[in-house]
């Protein structure tokens, strides 16, 4: 008789069945899964450990570069801060100072201002965002509850800014799109005070509790070496040892006219890594009581742009710290309204690179507190 | 657009109180009456005054001043009403089902939200039972290659093992409990001992790589607490000489066991949190990690009974708690006697003019006593107290000292994070385990210095 051949159905990774005798087991986390963005992490473990992790990332991909080469430099706006709705300003910014670079307008001192305040706001905004998914991931429903809920001060302060809640839209090149309400500084110095005595108040039940410190502190340890070699940015790198933040390197705006500190902690662990953009919240606070004080208090806000304006045959590359990292935006113009190539860098899809470094030899019960403290946006690293 | 709470309107509180009376007399009516006749029928009915009982004399009586006093009481001490309803099974699905209230609105006010509001319409007061009927109709799915017998019987039987846990719990004086053991705590941790098999068993025959981890976690978990748990509790037994937990209870009269051995009630305490999977131990169902670990792969009202019978569980261990640490229902007897005039010379019924027009003479009146003529004794000063006084202010002394155990219980859940396996391992098996020893020497050190023995201080 012929020996009987099976045929082997070649099966996308993750699904694989495995042999029974087999130690190791796969788990698909993702993209049904609590513990996830809208990705997957696919996790080979042996009893707790975690002996191999691959991230597969591509769920919500938009295909936004591409959408912006059939679009005028304004209508861009709008879909190009799609890929972190609640960063909408910073992930902009990087575009818009391009755009400002290729089409050669100056942009009014008021509105710098303006500028730098609405992305501290939206820094801040993003962060309790990040670190209310970050209190659920590691089982604490107080620390899901309170940033979800103080986050709306600011977004009711963006709203008065903007009249948009979440998707702003509201840096564009030139300036800003309309001038903040007539009773702006009060409101807003009075509410950013308000924020940032809320915000001390997390270090009581979430950042001094004991067995938070216990269950992050010396977990995912990156080096800061290896931060550096992998090419982490924003967050991860300053956990790490690395006193590299955008907004001091290459001051933007009116960054250099501010007094700004960074944040830098030496561990690596999970526990630094999630301490960090804390910090960065109080910092925002500063800032914007600063940019509240220095601002001009009346000008203009907008250089006027013609209607359908052509960039010069050149590139630019700019790049801002948003809540996550640096962001950064490589423009390729051919002299039409619309850009020829359009390149986003984002930080999500850097410090993603760390994940299979970090968990692997980690438990099980490590991967949630590892993964978020990553600062990562899944939707961002899409794109 | 931030949802704001409504502010408080009496028109609106009174309306929900009238509505809510008006729905349940109107169910209750048209179909709890006609339920009950029917299954009158069927039911062995007791022979009261020289009498038999009949199912239509069971309404007739019921309005009858002069029968209805022995008809209740007839109702209260049978072997079903004990077993179902009072220190049974009823007593703790209202506990239960008050736990969750209180849990949902406790955590909704530190967490600075409403929590439940609209069902029911007095601070959500009803969301339970609509959470319940949401269950109910749901279907059930069960994994296709699911060793299907096992992964039925899984979560009936968590719930069988929870009734038969609070079954060992005696609530009051006077054997107020369903099952009076000897060895009442023997039995508690043979019972605390089924948990894991069946945890185990329902995450294997769910055949699913999550529910798996999640067992093999509850497996770990419970067996490496279980030993801190019955060393902890040793120490009480060194001290009383019994197992028996009405006679742990009455050691208790003039001070409760906490004050001797505060390190075992923490130990209790800590262990009782992990056997019950409530954060900060909630490993066998984190979220994050492994979806909803055993849970993940039941649906409808089988999540649902496994849900009552964990809430029925944390119910049973608050109450072990209380008889063992906190004296269970010992304290000071606040219940008035009956009024002698009452039962000596009858209550008149006046007619509509406010003329008395019959004197109803009710010699069962004394409802919860035991032997009616106990309150003959207590006109005589022959009897202090009687067992209907004892009972009353008992229960109430026990269901605060209980409910004041689950608000410990449910608190940490808003302020501690998820602990890891390594770390709950080390716990259990460090320092635990050391404690309690620490807590059995106190014990004997206590007794062979001759500072209390059996019985209470020497």
């Amino acid at each position: 008789m012929a020996e009987q051949v099976i045929p082997t159905k070649k099966m996308p990774p993750g699904l694989q069945v495995e042999n029974v005798d087999d130690r190791i087991m796969t788990l698909n986390v993702g993209p049904q899964h609590p513990g996830s963005g809208h990705m997957r992490i696919i996790v080979k473990i042996d009893g707790d450990y975690i002996v191999d992790a691959d991230p597969d990332p591509g769920y919500v991909h938009r295909g936004e570069e591409k959408m912006a080469e059939s679009r005028n430099y304004i209508t861009n706006i709008p879909h190009l801060e799609r890929p972190v709705i609640h960063d909408s300003c910073n992930i902009l910014y990087p575009y818009v100072l391009g755009v400002e670079d290729l089409v050669g307008i100056e942009v009014p001192e008021r509105a710098k201002y303006v500028r730098v305040i609405a992305a501290e706001l939206n820094r801040c905004i993003y962060i309790q965002y990040w670190l209310a998914i970050y209190g659920i991931f590691l089982g604490h429903s107080t620390m899901f509850m309170w940033p979800a809920g103080d986050r709306e001060l600011l977004i009711d302060l963006m709203e008065k800014i903007t009249g948009a809640r979440v998707t702003h839209a509201y840096f564009i090149p030139g300036g800003v799109r309309n001038d903040v309400p007539a009773n702006f500084e009060d409101v807003c110095l009075r509410q950013v005070n308000y924020f940032e005595k809320r915000i001390k108040e997390y270090a009581d039940i979430f950042y001094d509790n004991p067995i938070l410190k216990a269950r992050t502190e010396d977990t995912g340890v990156l080096s800061r070496e290896d931060a550096i070699r992998l090419g982490t940015t924003g967050s991860v790198l300053r956990a790490s040892g690395v006193d590299y933040d955008l907004r001091i390197k290459e001051p933007y705006d009116v960054y250099d006219e501010l007094d700004v500190h960074t944040n830098v902690l030496k561990a690596g662990d999970s526990y630094a890594r999630s301490k960090i953009p804390w910090l960065d919240m109080l910092e925002s606070c500063n800032i914007i009581r600063q940019a509240l004080e220095k601002m001009p208090k009346s000008g203009s806000i907008r250089t006027k742009l013609k209607p359908n304006p052509k960039g010069r045959e050149d590139e630019v590359y700019r790049r801002v710290e948003s809540g996550r990292g640096s962001a950064g935006c490589h423009i390729i113009s051919r002299g039409k309204p619309e850009p020829y190539r359009l390149k986003l860098s984002v930080s999500s899809f850097r410090n993603l690179i760390a994940l299979p470094y970090l968990l692997k030899g980690e438990k099980l019960g490590n991967m949630p507190a590892v993964y978020w403290s990553l600062n990562y946006w899944p939707v961002e690293a899409d794109r | 657009m931030s949802v704001i709470a409504p502010k408080f309107r009496l028109g609106y509180f009174l309306k929900g109180i009238f509505d809510n009376a008006f729905w349940i007399l109107t169910i209750v009516t048209l179909a709890g009456i006609p339920a009950i006749q029917i299954a009158l029928f069927f039911a062995p009915l007791p022979v009261i005054d020289g009498q038999l009982l009949t199912a239509f004399l069971a309404f007739t009586w019921l309005f009858n001043p002069t029968m209805q006093v022995p008809l209740i009481k007839a109702l209260i001490y049978s072997d079903l009403f004990r077993i179902a309803a009072f220190p049974g099974f009823g007593f703790a699905v209202l506990i239960a089902a008050a736990t969750i209230f209180v849990e949902r609105k406790m955590l909704a006010k530190l967490q600075l939200r409403v929590g439940p509001f609209y069902c029911g319409k007095i601070e959500g007061i009803l969301q339970l039972a609509g959470d319940g009927l949401k269950l109910i109709s749901k279907e059930i799915i069960i994994p296709a290659k699911a060793d299907k017998p096992l992964f039925w019987a899984a979560p009936v039987l968590f719930v069988g093992t929870a009734a038969a846990f609070v079954a060992l719990i005696p609530v009051a004086p006077g054997g107020w409990v369903v099952a009076d053991l000897d060895v009442g705590l023997l039995a508690v941790f043979a019972v605390i001992g089924f948990f894991p098999i069946i945890t185990i068993l329902s995450a294997w025959s769910a055949n699913s790589k999550f529910p798996f981890i999640g067992g093999i976690r509850a497996l770990h978990q419970m067996v490496s607490f279980e030993i801190p748990l019955i060393l902890s509790l040793l120490g009480v037994v060194i001290l009383t000489g019994t197992l028996n937990l009405s006679e742990i209870v009455e050691s208790q009269s003039s001070f409760p066991w906490i004050i001797f051995m505060p390190i075992g009630a923490i130990v209790f305490f800590t262990t009782m949190l992990a056997e019950l999977e409530r954060i900060p131990f909630d490993l066998p169902e984190a979220e994050s990690e492994i979806v909803a670990g055993w849970l993940t792969e039941f649906s409808g009202m089988m999540y649902g009974l496994v849900q009552l019978g964990s809430y029925l569980k944390l119910y049973a261990f608050a109450a072990l708690f209380v008889i063992i640490f906190l004296g269970g229902w010992t304290g000071p007897v606040f219940w008035p006697p009956l009024e002698t005039e009452l039962i000596t010379e009858g209550i008149p019924i006046p007619n509509y003019a406010g003329d008395p027009i019959l004197t109803v003479n009710t010699p069962g009146l004394p409802l919860l006593d035991k032997d009616p003529n106990e309150w003959v004794l207590q006109q005589q000063g022959e009897l202090q107290y009687t067992s209907g006084q004892l009972l009353v202010s008992g229960v109430i002394w026990f269901v605060l000292k209980t409910v004041g155990v689950i608000f410990f219980i449910l608190l940490p859940r808003g302020v501690f994070p998820r602990i890891r396996l390594d770390m709950l391992l080390h716990i259990g098996w460090y320092k635990l385990i050391g404690l309690s020893f620490v807590n059995i020497f106190i014990a004997l050190g206590l007794v062979y210095a001759g500072v209390i023995g059996p019985g209470g201080i020497l």
